[in-house]
């Protein structure tokens, strides 16, 4: 009964607002479904699976085969999404006569077939489903599976579940591939835990704070470093016998775009660091950067035209020592001195900024106007490498304009020559487990910028609202304002002065964009 | 134009063949009328003489002079309009009772959509119409089963007249729900639903699943029930869901308007799961755009296939529809040898679904 069961669980990630809701469904789900089945599940909506799929075309010919076209044509009308047109017009007539498939006998079964089998399978199964399950079978075998419950969620469901901690899970979750046998074994208490041993695998981030001005005051200037924050993005670079892997900060691998990081990447340790593109010992704008970040498979030309670059900031494994216990000083005197023993192409050191006090800093951070410079980062000199955001280790200080991260929520079609294009987006913050909107904007990214949101919107879409998208909460952008204001405008009470979409965050998962607490904090007191 | 009709056909005349329906029952702005008995049949403002097919508000409506229709209608329109708004004149007929009015023979019959609905069989000269009102065909332990009658015409909504509209059965979507129950023991489950028949309905299915704790209903909800009770529809123990505590609801089952569910009144409940029971859920565009967290596809409504075997047992050569989709129901029904007409009625399908 797996398909049934994974559509009611669909299903119900998907009408499910709350977060915590979300995990206690995905708890039921690991705890009542059996191996690969859940495993199976789980894959899916972490976007792990890779299964053959089909296109929607097939399943347009099987079910044109099978209803009148007027009805199909006014059917498809009303309920506007293609599958699941599909799914409530299926004939139900054969259901009783078929057990339904396992999500294993889907894998399996589409794995071994060939290519002209596969559409006579397909109907097979759906003749022995309800509607609900036709429709996550056929989001299922095109690959159009939007749930918006990422990975990380799945992960944190099941440490919540397991009683595990999460940062053991992501740990043992990249050395394993679905369905993930051993680490329920694990989770459930038979076995002991996976080995991740020498395969790369992610290890959860130290994640840094907004510095307000309000914190300055209680900060010893005599307990903290100091370091440029450079416009690039956040990742990890885990290297070994088993491999190398470069991870952006929500642990997706993306090592394909970056081949020629990869290639320097002949040591063995895991460090930390942000990624940029270097000419001339000079960082680049983010823009270009992102032109490397959109690319998969990047050719010699655009390899040549934007070098990739790496600025290492934090050593967590020396070869298979763990480092991360260390206080920040340990930690940066092993990484100068690896960095000097290995001397990897393509990297180089943060620098570390000597100063007295913050008013110092402050002066500091305010004349440097490069682009490419951020702020700052503040660390204290004896915290350890905790992952998370845990308050008070590594502060972001940035200069200039205000801005936030704040997660796409829908978006709109243009006017004139944009009018093809989704280019007004709202965007919200997250209130508790939920995201409320705080405003919208539709300027500030370039063409580039442009054209991928607008695939992205439409790959995304949850929901329609006649003009309007829904989407997936899942991209995050850095909205930058001049300033934020008590309104009444959006449900949030806040709006903005002025927003502008200054970059796409594509590194940040959504659930660590920002919270309203940080944008109402920026508001000025009356 | 109708007296120069009547003339053709004298009152007291023999008919060789039966007049077609489409002679003596006509479209007005007031909705259907029947010429020879001089009523009208749901009809959306006070008239006259009225036949009330069932107690929701696009049906019934207050100030008739002469309202006929089953004991259980009267009583509901009495309780939501109140007695001297029901019907200046109220005539209770039984399902089965042939009813003269003029020249025409009324009979009532079931049609399953709420307690006390009807469909209107009118025989004139020979000639056979039936106006269903709204109904369906699936059990329902709060009203008799619908009944076909074989016509010349029958009426017919169309409220789901689209072939993706198949309601699953009402049993899986109660498990579904009690599943939710069980998964989320700390939450309240608030069903939205329409007062008259949903909610009744509702509080049946929960009962046939096994579910005999109390059942906490939003006070809209207090008469209708309370009614139902009274016309003979045990609904088991029902508490008001505005005196409890919040903490006292964890866990229940929570019945209320469909727009109280996502509104400051449920901030009394606690970390509700907001459902919703109708068959527009089956959508899932529909359910998104209200805020559902758990749809529940339960309609009182005739789905596709419903309608498509109703037409099929009624064997009526001509089926008009008086409201919803027509296009489709139209097209499929011309393809099994039968005439769909659109009637168009005004203020339909305004009340529930």
């Amino acid at each position: 009964m797996s398909v049934p069961a994974f559509s009611e669980l669909l299903e119900r990630l998907l009408f499910t607002p709350g977060r915590n809701a979300k995990i206690a469904l995905l708890r039921g789900w690991f705890a009542t479904q059996s191996d690969p089945d859940r495993g199976i599940g789980l894959a899916a909506l972490a976007g792990e699976l890779s299964l053959r799929t089909a296109k929607p075309a097939l399943i347009r010919e099987l079910i044109a085969e099978r209803t009148d076209p007027v009805l199909f044509a006014l059917s498809y009308d009303f309920v506007g999404d293609l599958a699941e047109t599909i799914a409530l017009l299926w004939p139900d007539d054969a259901r009783a006569n078929a057990p339904p498939p396992t999500l294993g006998e889907v894998v399996a079964t589409l794995d071994a077939a060939s290519r002209a089998e596969v559409p006579a399978i397909i109907a097979r199964w759906l003749d022995a489903l309800d509607s609900g399950a036709r429709l996550a079978l056929i989001k299922l075998v095109t690959g159009g599976l939007r749930v918006g419950a990422s990975g990380r969620l799945a992960r944190t469901a099941l440490a919540e579940w397991s009683g595990q901690p999460v940062e053991l899970i992501e740990e043992s979750w990249h050395a394993i591939p679905p369905p993930y046998e051993p680490l329920f074994a694990w989770l459930e208490g038979h076995a002991p835990r996976p080995d991740p041993r020498d395969a790369p695998v992610f290890r959860p981030l130290l994640l840094a704070h907004p510095l307000e001005e309000a914190d300055i005051a209680n900060l010893n200037p005599a307990d903290h470093a100091a370091e440029w924050k450079w416009d690039g993005i956040r990742v990890q670079v885990t290297a070994g016998p088993g491999g190398a892997r470069l991870w952006s900060r929500g642990g997706e691998d993306i090592s394909g775009s970056f081949p020629d990081i990869l290639a320097a990447m002949d040591f063995h340790a895991v460090a930390d660091g942000e990624l940029l593109v270097l000419r001339e010992g000079a960082v680049a704008p983010f823009s270009d950067l992102q032109q490397r970040l959109n690319r998969k498979a990047p050719g010699a030309k655009m390899l040549a035209q934007y070098p990739a670059h790496l600025r290492l900031y934090d050593l967590l494994f020396d070869g298979t020592e763990d480092l991360r216990a260390l206080p920040f000083t340990a930690r940066r005197a092993r990484l100068e001195s690896w960095f000097a023993r290995t001397a990897p192409a393509r990297m180089d050191l943060s620098e570390l900024i000597a100063f007295d006090s913050f008013d110092q800093l402050a002066l500091l951070r305010e004349n440097a106007r490069a682009a490419s410079m951020e702020g700052l980062m503040i660390k204290r000199l004896d915290a350890p490498y905790i992952a998370g955001r845990t308050k008070g280790n590594w502060w972001k200080w940035k200069r200039g304009t205000q801005s936030v991260d704040a997660v796409l929520m829908y978006a709109q079609r243009g006017h004139g020559k944009r009018s093809s294009f989704y280019s007004d987006y709202t965007f919200g913050l997250w209130r508790g487990e939920e995201l409320v909107p705080i405003g919208k904007a539709y300027s500030g990214y370039t063409d580039a910028e442009l054209a991928f949101l607008d695939k992205w919107i439409r790959d995304h879409t949850t929901q329609r609202f006649g003009p309007v998208r829904e989407v997936e909460r899942g991209l995050v952008l850095e909205v930058e304002f001049d300033a934020a204001q008590f309104s009444n405008r959006h449900k949030s009470g806040v709006a903005l002065r002025f927003p502008r979409i200054a970059r796409l965050r594509r590194d940040k998962p959504a659930d660590e964009a920002d919270r309203l607490e940080t944008l109402l904090a920026m508001i000025p007191a009356r | 134009m109708w007296q120069s009709v009547l003339a053709m056909f004298p009152r007291k005349g023999l008919y060789t063949v039966p007049p077609h329906p489409e002679t003596w029952l006509r479209v007005t702005d007031a909705g259907l009328f029947c010429e020879p008995g001089g009523f009208f049949l749901d009809p959306s403002r006070a008239v006259d003489r009225a036949i009330v097919t069932h107690g929701h508000s696009d049906h019934a409506r207050p100030g008739h002079a002469h309202v006929l229709a089953t004991r259980e209608t009267l009583a509901i329109m009495r309780a939501r309009m109140g007695a001297e708004r029901a019907g200046t004149a109220q005539q209770a007929a039984a399902y089965g009772e042939a009813v003269r009015v003029k020249d025409v023979t009324v009979t009532l019959r079931p049609a399953g959509h709420v307690l006390g609905s009807a469909q209107v069989v009118l025989e004139w000269h020979g000639a056979r119409a039936v106006v269903s009102g709204d109904y369906k065909r699936r059990a329902d332990a709060t009203c008799a089963a619908f009944e076909p009658v074989v016509c010349d015409v029958f009426v017919t909504e169309a409220t789901f007249a689209l072939p993706v509209f198949t309601h699953p059965p009402a049993g899986e979507e109660m498990a579904r729900l009690l599943r939710s129950v069980a998964m989320f023991p700390e939450r309240t489950h608030v069903i939205g639903c329409y007062s008259l028949g949903k909610a009744q309905r509702l509080v049946a299915l929960l009962r046939e699943a096994g579910w005999d704790r109390p059942i906490h209903l939003h006070g809209a909800h207090m008469p209708l029930c309370a009614l139902y009770e009274e016309l003979g529809v045990p609904m088991g123990e029902l508490r008001p869901a505005t005196v409890a505590d919040k903490a006292s609801l964890a866990g229940a089952i929570v019945l209320a308007p469909p727009s109280a569910i996502a509104d400051r009144w449920a901030r009394r409940l606690a970390e509700p799961v907001v459902c919703m029971a109708s068959g527009w859920m089956r959508v899932r565009q529909r359910a998104k755009q209200g805020g559902v967290e758990l749809p529940l596809v339960i309609s009182d409504h005739a789905d596709w296939p419903e309608l498509l075997a109703t037409a099929a047992d009624v064997q009526a050569p001509e089926i008009w529809i008086t409201h919803g989709r027509d296009d489709a129901l139209t097209h499929a029904l011309a393809a099994r040898g039968v005439r769909g007409r659109a009637l168009h009625l005004i203020g339909r399908g305004e009340e529930e679904a």
